[in-house]
């Protein structure tokens, strides 16, 4: 890994305004899982991280209109072991349970399991090209070994698969990831623009599109704050 | 982009096996390696370093994880408990003591993990099917192969409902 520096944040206003002002490539950090690992490979080398665990975002709880709600530090075990995820919705327990191991699974948080990054072979290689770790270099997983790559939802650019089976069930939920502004819940994205999905074609804007990066750096800088509805 | 050209350090204070450690280590140390190579603590074993082997699990306020994932600072404040805090002195925890009744080991590389992971499934209060047991001990790799002796253990510390930590 790197060398960097690492603050803990106690609010959600205070991790976001320091991020948004800082000059340097900060990452937050909640269980790390996916995060320390790409350090290890130095896919991501940040120079500061901002440790968001002591924020009060774990609770699990139903909407007045119907629905769940979980909060991004929920755990993935907590969430899958929850009495209304096991009550009712079997989809979403089976799919968290179907994934990575118990240890994992006690680590990582729900919000961090939407931000996780493909697990293509290339990706992790830095020594070749990859459109999703550095935009614009080309895709070596096309024409290279592929055998478990996408086969649907792939575009020119990159055939990688999406890591996660949680997002898999709260895809075919109709999950909504939204933000919170205060007070105020905001649906801010489709839950198929907001995770790292196959295509790299988003609403037509191809990755390397700065608008297309400016959501993805958004989503990136907010992502902890994501709720989910289902 | 620059990097620091020096290894900033901070004091920190662990919880570990029942006493208040304090080390001055840097961000980037992960548990495992302030386990070992700080405290000596060396039961907890490197395996993968990556998360996919399980040799490097302990119990985090009760809760099984892997070390090499996590960073020595993030864990302040938390109760940290590894193989050597199992045992009360020379009185072996009871999944200690079942792993070497059962012969639930070979080279014992990963021994400390699996003992570690009954342990948490015990905390979690799960595991009462067969499948379920082997789903929450599936994150411990075993390459001597000494599976089907370490679900024994599992499955009788169950049946004896043993505690864990908690």
């Amino acid at each position: 890994m790197n060398n960097f520096s690492l603050t803990q944040v106690e609010t959600a206003e205070e991790a976001v305004k320091t991020a948004l002002l800082s000059t340097q490539n900060n990452r937050y950090i909640a269980g790390g899982t996916n995060l320390i690992d790409l350090m290890k490979y130095r896919v991501e080398n940040p120079e500061h991280l901002l440790d968001i665990n002591a924020l009060d975002f774990s609770k699990i709880s139903t909407l007045p209109e119907g629905g769940l709600r979980l909060g991004a530090t929920a755990t993935n075990s907590d969430t899958a072991y929850h009495e209304l995820v096991e009550k009712n919705y079997p989809l979403l327990q089976k799919a968290i349970l179907s994934g990575a191991s118990t240890q994992l699974r006690n680590m990582v948080t729900d919000g961090g399991n939407l931000m996780q990054r493909t697990r293509c072979y290339y990706f992790y290689d830095t020594a070749t090209p990859c459109n999703k770790r550095e935009p614009g270099s080309g895709c070596s997983a096309i024409g290279g070994f592929n055998r478990i790559h996408a086969i649907l939802g792939t575009s020119d650019e990159c055939i990688a698969t999406h890591p996660s089976d949680m997002c898999v069930a709260l895809a075919a939920l109709g999950a909504t990831p939204c933000r919170l502004l205060g007070k105020t819940v905001h649906a801010v994205y489709h839950f198929l623009n907001f995770t790292d999905c196959p295509a790299t074609i988003r609403n037509g804007i191809p990755i390397w599109n700065p608008a297309n990066l400016l959501l993805r750096s958004i989503c990136r800088k907010m992502g902890f704050q994501a709720i989910l509805n289902i | 982009m620059e990097y620091k050209s020096y290894p900033e350090t901070q004091e920190i204070e662990l919880h570990l096996n029942g006493n208040t450690e304090k080390i001055t280590i840097s961000p980037w140390t992960t548990l495992l390696d302030a386990l070992r190579e700080y405290f000596k603590l060396t039961g907890t074993k490197k395996g993968c370093d990556h998360g996919q082997c399980g040799a490097c699990t302990v119990l985090v306020n009760g809760k099984a994880i892997n070390s090499c994932l996590s960073l020595a600072v993030m864990q302040q404040g938390k109760e940290i408990i590894t193989i050597e805090g199992l045992s009360q002195g020379e009185n072996l925890h009871p999944v200690q003591q079942a792993f070497i009744a059962h012969d639930a080991f070979q080279c014992g590389y990963c021994t400390t993990g699996q003992i570690c992971s009954t342990v948490g499934l015990l905390n979690m209060k799960r595991g009462d099917s067969p499948e379920e047991i082997r789903d929450l001990m599936n994150g411990n790799i075993c390459r001597c192969g000494a599976y089907a002796n370490i679900y024994k253990v599992v499955e009788e510390m169950k049946q004896k409902e043993v505690q864990g930590t908690s």
